[in-house]
């Protein structure tokens, strides 16, 4: 995370100027952080919430609630860090949120806890999702988008911000509230349901051994 | 032999230290757990092959477009400029600049009647001398440490808060003596703190911790535009003027006498 933060920072003016600038009432400036950091933060709420137009308005709204509260941005830390941090923050609520409007529309789709595990389950046992009929991209792709929207919004971020962002268990941690030991279970639980759905259709086929047993 | 779990597995592959080299070993041996893990990876190359939409170049335009009539006018309070840190440095570098002239003008008075124009002006110049003479140190100081620090080996960022909080110090006060040296025609010292000033620009404007390459290109600009060199050699000569600018006790002597029999 902190690489592509750095790279966003080395064109142009830097992002402390640009938050001097804004604070001292130069509305213009904080446009440089928004073309700066709004492609680097859509890959991130798309991977949160796996929908382009719920990823786009994580964005304006993040660089809202970031415009709001930049009185309050310590500048010992860096812009692209705060901001990541309050998309990260708002994708989760707008994740939750999602979840309980789909709970209300149909009460049998609803996603829980364990709910997940049945959801991943079904995917396995679909007879129709034999590998070879699988083995297009698109319908691959279907299933991940399945079996991430299954995960709750804790594991979801957990997932994305550990695997894809490259971020430190101690940063996951602090987003989520939470411990290391927690964060890391958090982080266990995520890959093993994406595991039991997804390790069906992608390659490697042969029954799993029960793991951590003796042979 | 125990197979590894699932959660030793994922911990093992997430880089987990606690028992590294049980498992590692383990692996290499147990062709089970290794298929296990392979599995797992299998499903992390999926997630990576996972595509994010393009939202197009002229996203971050779009963004701006659809939030900036949203933003609230942020008007600037007027005494916020007062208290900009750029301007609180160079206030207390102007107060340091007074006091030291009137310190230094008291003294010198006993010396030479006040009336005495040319004293007036070695005044002045002794004030520029040990002000500039104490900038162009500390400013030497930052960039000794960075020229010859080392970064750790393995390290994945170097900490360089204290060089550019330093750096940023530096800048206003640098500001100030460039135009001072340029007002008097002074251009070898104005052209160095130009310099100089590009140079502490540089260090002020990085990230607070920078990879060792990014570190490496900062020494490399020390380096190659010869600037500790150059600030050695005008701090040397400005050391030199300000002893040459403060007369010795037996020329006071002298000076003293020949005012008493004028």
């Amino acid at each position: 995370m902190r690489a592509s933060i750095e790279r966003a920072e080395s064109v142009g003016i830097s992002d402390a100027q640009a938050v001097e600038s804004t604070l001292a009432g130069d509305r213009d400036a904080y446009r440089v952080l928004v073309e700066r950091y709004s492609q680097y933060l859509y890959r991130l709420a798309y991977r949160m919430t796996g929908n382009s137009h719920d990823a786009e308005e994580i964005v304006q709204e993040a660089f809202l609630r970031a415009y709001q509260k930049l009185s309050q941005f310590a500048g010992n830390s860096h812009f692209g860090t705060w901001v990541y941090r309050i998309t990260t923050n708002y994708a989760i609520d707008r994740i939750r949120q999602r979840n309980v409007e789909e709970a209300r529309q149909a009460p049998s789709a609803r996603p829980s806890e364990d709910g997940v595990q049945a959801d991943a389950m079904a995917l396995v046992k679909d007879p129709s999702a034999s590998p070879e009929r699988l083995a297009s991209s698109a319908e691959l792709a279907t299933k991940m988008k399945q079996a991430l929207d299954s995960l709750t919004p804790a594991e979801r971020t957990a997932i994305v911000m550990r695997h894809w962002e490259g971020c430190a268990i101690e940063e996951i941690a602090a987003v989520l509230k939470s411990n290391s030991n927690a964060t890391k279970n958090t982080v266990f639980r995520a890959v093993s349901k994406l595991r039991k759905a997804l390790e069906p259709f992608v390659g490697l086929g042969g029954t799993a051994r029960a793991i951590g047993t003796e042979s | 032999m125990k197979h590894m779990t699932e959660e030793e597995l994922i911990a093992y592959r997430d880089g987990e230290t606690r028992g590294r080299e049980g498992f590692g070993s383990h692996l290499k041996e147990c062709a089970d757990c290794r298929r296990e893990m392979e599995r797992i990876e299998a499903v992390f190359a999926a997630l990576d092959a996972m595509p994010v939409p393009d939202p197009g170049e002229d996203f971050g335009r779009r963004v701006w477009q659809q939030i900036a009539p949203r933003l609230p006018e942020r008007p600037a309070p007027w005494w916020r400029s007062f208290f900009a840190p750029h301007r609180l440095v160079a206030a207390a570098a102007m107060a340091a600049v007074v006091v030291l002239a009137f310190f230094i003008g008291r003294y010198t008075k006993k010396i030479a009647p006040a009336d005495d124009l040319v004293g007036n002006g070695k005044t002045r110049e002794r004030v520029l001398v040990v002000a500039v003479g104490d900038h162009l140190g500390r400013s030497e100081m930052i960039l000794v440490e960075l020229a010859n620090a080392e970064p750790e080996k393995g390290r994945k960022f170097v900490n360089i808060s204290s060089e550019q909080k330093r750096a940023k110090d530096l800048l206003e006060e640098n500001r100030l003596y460039r135009q001072t040296a340029l007002r008097e025609g002074d251009t070898l010292m104005a052209s160095t703190l130009d310099e100089l000033e590009r140079v502490l620009l540089d260090i002020a404007n990085s990230p607070n911790e920078v990879t060792p390459s990014q570190f490496e290109a900062i020494q490399k600009r020390i380096a190659e535009k010869g600037i500790l060199l150059k600030v050695r050699v005008v701090h040397q000569d400005l050391q030199e003027r300000e002893k040459t600018a403060t007369p010795s006790p037996t020329q006071k002597d002298s000076q003293k006498n020949e005012r008493n029999k004028a």
